[in-house]
């Protein structure tokens, strides 16, 4: 059976993927983030999972609003970078898993979770940068083929926090029921604190993001049973994007080891925070 | 600022939800801001602002605001923030820039509201 060996929770942000693309990584303005992730690609360069599955939404480049699918999930043999406007970013495509992919869709689907499937996607910053964050230079290829689940989170309604977390726990149990013997990393991408329109734009709270760090590894129930209004008082209207981090945590068990998290702002506008766990502990009876 | 703008969907000021009403209302301009990618629309937008805008369908508040870089109207007139920065981007302009205008602390203190830990409510 194939097990989920670590999850990466991590913020998306496309100026951290602008500042490692431009050599920036050592700028005053950026180091100190850069150094707090240095644990977590140490750990993650000893740990390689045959496949990971990167939860993330779009931003208006591989998809457009005529479809607003709440959850998707890739199946292609490849995923080509997107440009987002200005030329893709100077990392490699994407390597697909069909076979694990149509694995997953099946199991989710008897599951009831009636997912949208991508035979064909371009992927943008919230697909890319985390996977940067987690290999700053993957020289021709990533470490490993890596599939997309798509979330909704830029159209209201999103899925409930309840819901990501269900999905999570249904994606844990379908990676365990297939049948080749492979490792697996899962990563959830997006948040913390930030909300970019409005009056209220700017607005950062790192009394809640200290609380998520905290419950998103102890007590990740918690995080499922908040509203979307209340997440979007509490993290902006876009730090909701913070429910992708529940669908990483419900694939893992329910004890996990955090190796290692930090949280610096601002990544532009935003609270930028990173928390990688081992799913490898015995578990209580 | 436009008179059109909605009430927000939670009680939460100055917070705008991006929902189905208003990415309905929004959806031709959004499309013409996803087309921006290119570099091929780009150059046919900059030779002719408003003939691309009726190209789209935009409505005539949406085309003035795009016209005008009006960044809060085209918000107010059913903008995704992150198709909206589309057309920032081909203005060289940043989202920090973006949250300078939709504040009214401009760019260089907004960027060191940022820097300073970001802004609270209250």
């Amino acid at each position: 059976m194939a097990e989920v060996i670590w999850g990466l929770a991590t913020s998306h942000v496309p100026s951290i993927g602008a500042a490692m693309d431009r050599g920036k990584a050592d700028d005053p303005a950026w180091k100190a983030l850069f150094d707090g992730y240095a644990p977590a690609r140490a750990w993650l360069a000893e740990h390689r999972p045959d496949v990971a599955i990167v939860v993330y939404n779009d931003h208006a480049n591989g998809i457009d609003l005529d479809f607003v699918p709440t959850f998707g999930l890739g199946t292609a043999e490849r995923y080509e970078v997107a440009d987002e406007g200005f030329g893709r970013r100077p990392v490699p495509d994407v390597v697909g898993d069909p076979e694990f992919s149509f694995h997953l869709v099946e199991s989710l689907v008897d599951e009831e979770f009636d997912l949208t499937v991508f035979q064909e996607l371009h992927v943008d910053h919230g697909f890319t940068v985390p996977l940067s964050v987690w290999t700053p230079d993957p020289g021709d290829s990533w470490p490993c083929p890596v599939i997309p689940l798509l979330v909704n989170v830029i159209q209201y309604p999103q899925p409930t926090a309840a819901r990501c977390f269900a999905l999570g726990k249904a994606l844990g149990r379908a990676i365990r029921s297939y049948p080749k013997d492979i490792t697996v990393g899962v990563l959830g991408t997006g948040g913390m604190s930030h909300q970019l329109a409005g009056a209220r734009a700017g607005f950062i709270n790192p009394d809640f993001d200290a609380l998520w760090m905290e419950k998103i590894e102890t007590d990740p129930d918690a995080l499922a049973g908040m509203s979307r209004e209340e997440l979007i008082r509490q993290a902006g209207s876009e730090g909701i994007e913070l429910i992708m981090w529940l669908i990483m945590r419900g694939a893992m068990n329910e004890q996990v080891t955090r190796i290692h998290s930090d949280y610096f702002v601002p990544a532009s506008n935003t609270a930028a925070g990173i928390a990688l766990f081992d799913n490898r502990l015995p578990q209580r009876a | 600022m436009s008179s059109e703008t909605p009430p927000s969907r939670f009680d939460l000021p100055g917070t705008p939800v991006f929902d189905g009403q208003t990415s309905r209302r929004g959806l031709r301009m959004n499309k013409l801001f996803m087309s921006l990618r290119t570099a091929q629309n780009r150059e046919r937008f900059l030779a002719d602002e408003a003939a691309y805008c009726q190209e789209f369908g935009l409505t005539p508040e949406q085309q003035q605001a795009v016209l005008d870089r009006d960044w809060q109207a085209m918000i107010d007139l059913g903008g995704s923030i992150f198709y909206v920065y589309k057309l920032a981007m081909m203005d060289g302009r940043s989202m920090q820039y973006l949250g300078g205008v939709f504040t009214g602390m401009g760019e260089d203190e907004f960027l060191a509201a940022m820097r300073a830990g970001g802004r609270r409510d209250g």
